[in-house]
């Protein structure tokens, strides 16, 4: 008897803070501060930096020199310059080396930006990212090394570590899972992965910045008690390309706002 | 001085919508920092937004208010064309003053 | 080429579709083992040697849908004998201090402080206790767990062994395997125990 009492007094209660979350949600799409960061990356993308003195401005992004709309959506991909798949990160430490002369460690020096200090590299990140607001989700997979980036990203995203034991798979391979009260997109599912893949880079409401992919990536192994994943390793774009593969076909709606 | 405001201002019936999005750490004094000391206070004061000469909107803001704040309201009066200025000060005196145009109809 | 590696390309050839996928798998796995080894750093506790996989690791990373055959039980078989229950034989403690260390997601992360308890993070997976609505649905729900299954001697060596080495149950679990990899101490999972079984518990309410 009380059992049948409690079961539908919680189910009304986990309805009522489920409805308040998404209500959260929606209130917090509009003034989104992925705005802020965008302002900024639009203007470094057009700003003399380095011994060079030159700006990003001859960077390709894929798309050929100096080609900003679109080209996130088509990311991660093979670039004959350097012989590698690289992400919009990578690529971005690229052209700060080539076009404007920085050192590999100094382009890769602040990632993400923290409170009272912006990151460049975030910026751009989030400007590049709003100029495919709106478009389709198509990573290339003509290039042999594009299919294997994809296919070791895929191993990466199932293999198992740590004290925990725990594999990306462990929280995103099934269907309508959540962990407290956070939804987990199942990434083997294409409209979870569409939606995911969507919606990063995001601000993050809890932390006040704007997180990329490589951010997001380099979180979830803390969580998962693995090591640090070294921003732009070959472990992080391999993973960003199975996840954009995974996501393929949906529509881009990032940088969003997230909690 | 902190990032220009991003303001959005434009005619709904009979009124003007606006929406401002301000960069400003609002950090609370509360916090400590990763040696364990407080991080100083830092947050807006006050914000006033004008036209045509009058106070359309004056708000005395505390720690509570969360960083980048946005504000979204409406005002009776405006017409497309005319100016907005939005400004703010902040408890450490720092400031921020942008102007926009109403648009639409 | 010797004898065997003939037989092999021969029967690839012949199979050519089948072939190319098994050989670009074990390119993938080769070029993602090689990733592994070079994309990460050591931070704060957490050395890159958490990253060599040990046999349960390696077999279940290896089959994401199950393990073929008779393997799964070879694996549980293997993971039982390494279960060690408590010298005193007292498998359970306080459920207070389970109902804590169940709340707790702190513990192993580069980040944490290695010299303060683990919790077990036990509601970012479960539904425990009946006032507790911020769970997960990783895993099952344990609400009622003891309250059905009652507190004989059988049931807390199965809840203690379970929470030690879940793996010993089922063979590539989700669930860390809190005792055999050290997250939790023994008085730690004893405290659990109790959270799952005692009449009192609020997971039994």
């Amino acid at each position: 008897m009380a059992l049948a009492i409690a079961l539908p007094c919680l189910a009304r209660a986990q309805q009522d803070t489920q409805k308040e979350i998404e209500r959260y949600r929606e209130l917090l799409q509009d003034g989104n501060p992925s705005e802020l960061f965008e302002a900024r990356g639009a203007e470094h993308w057009k700003t003399k930096r380095g011994p060079k003195n030159a700006s990003l401005e001859r960077c390709d992004l894929g798309l050929s020199a100096g080609v900003v709309k679109g080209a996130y959506v088509q990311l991660p991909r093979y670039f004959a310059d350097t012989d590698k798949v690289q992400d919009l990160e990578s690529r971005l430490v690229s052209c700060m080396v080539a076009l404007q002369g920085l050192s590999s460690e100094e382009a890769k020096r602040r990632p993400y930006s923290g409170p009272g200090q912006p990151s460049v590299m975030t910026d751009l990140v989030a400007w590049i990212a709003s100029e495919s607001r709106g478009m389709r989700i198509a990573p290339p997979q003509s290039h042999p090394k594009e299919r294997l980036a994809y296919r070791a990203g895929e191993k990466i995203f199932y293999y198992r570590a740590g004290p925990h034991d725990f594999a990306c798979a462990t929280c995103h391979g099934e269907d309508n899972k959540r962990i407290r009260l956070q939804d987990l997109p199942n990434l083997t599912n294409a409209r979870d992965a569409q939606r995911a893949f969507g919606t990063w880079p995001a601000y993050r409401v809890s932390q006040g910045e704007v997180r990329s992919m490589q951010w997001r990536l380099y979180d979830c192994f803390r969580q998962q008690r693995f090591p640090e994943l070294e921003f732009t390793s070959d472990a992080a774009i391999a993973l960003i390309s199975f996840l954009a593969k995974q996501g393929e076909g949906g529509t881009f709606e990032a940088p969003a706002i997230k909690r | 001085m902190a990032d220009a405001m991003r303001i959005r201002a434009n005619i709904v019936g009979d009124k003007v919508e606006v929406r401002v999005l301000m960069s400003h750490e609002m950090e609370t004094g509360q916090r400590r920092d990763a040696r364990g000391d407080i991080v100083p206070a830092h947050f807006i004061q006050n914000v006033t937004v004008t036209h045509a000469g009058k106070t359309v909107l004056s708000a005395q803001w505390g720690p509570a208010i969360s960083k980048n704040p946005f504000v979204h309201f409406r005002f009776k009066g405006g017409k497309p064309g005319e100016k907005l200025t939005i400004s703010w000060v902040d408890n450490q005196g720092d400031k921020r003053t942008d102007e926009a145009t109403i648009s639409g109809g | 080429m010797r004898p065997d590696a003939v037989a092999a390309a021969a029967l690839c050839a012949a199979m050519l579709f089948g072939c190319a996928t098994r050989a670009s798998d074990a390119e993938a796995e080769r070029a993602a083992l090689a990733m592994m080894k070079t994309s990460f750093k050591a931070q704060g506790q957490a050395g890159v040697d958490r990253l060599d996989q040990d046999e349960v690791q390696a077999l279940c990373s290896r089959h994401p849908n199950g393990l073929p055959g008779d393997l799964a039980e070879k694996l549980e078989k293997a993971q039982l004998a390494t279960i060690r229950y408590p010298a005193s034989g007292k498998l359970m403690g306080d459920w207070r201090e389970g109902e804590r260390i169940a709340q707790s997601g702190v513990g192993k992360q580069f980040n944490d402080d290695p010299s303060r308890p683990s919790g077990g993070n036990c509601y970012a997976c479960h539904r425990l206790s009946s006032q507790e609505l911020s769970f997960g649905t990783i895993g099952p729900s344990l609400y009622r767990f003891g309250k059905e299954r009652g507190t004989s001697d059988a049931i807390q060596r199965y809840a203690y062994g379970k929470i030690y080495n879940p793996e010993a149950f089922s063979a590539c679990s989700n669930m860390p395997r809190f005792g055999h990899n050290g997250i939790l101490t023994e008085q730690q999972i004893t405290h659990l125990v109790a959270l799952l079984l005692d009449p009192d518990s609020p997971v039994n309410k």
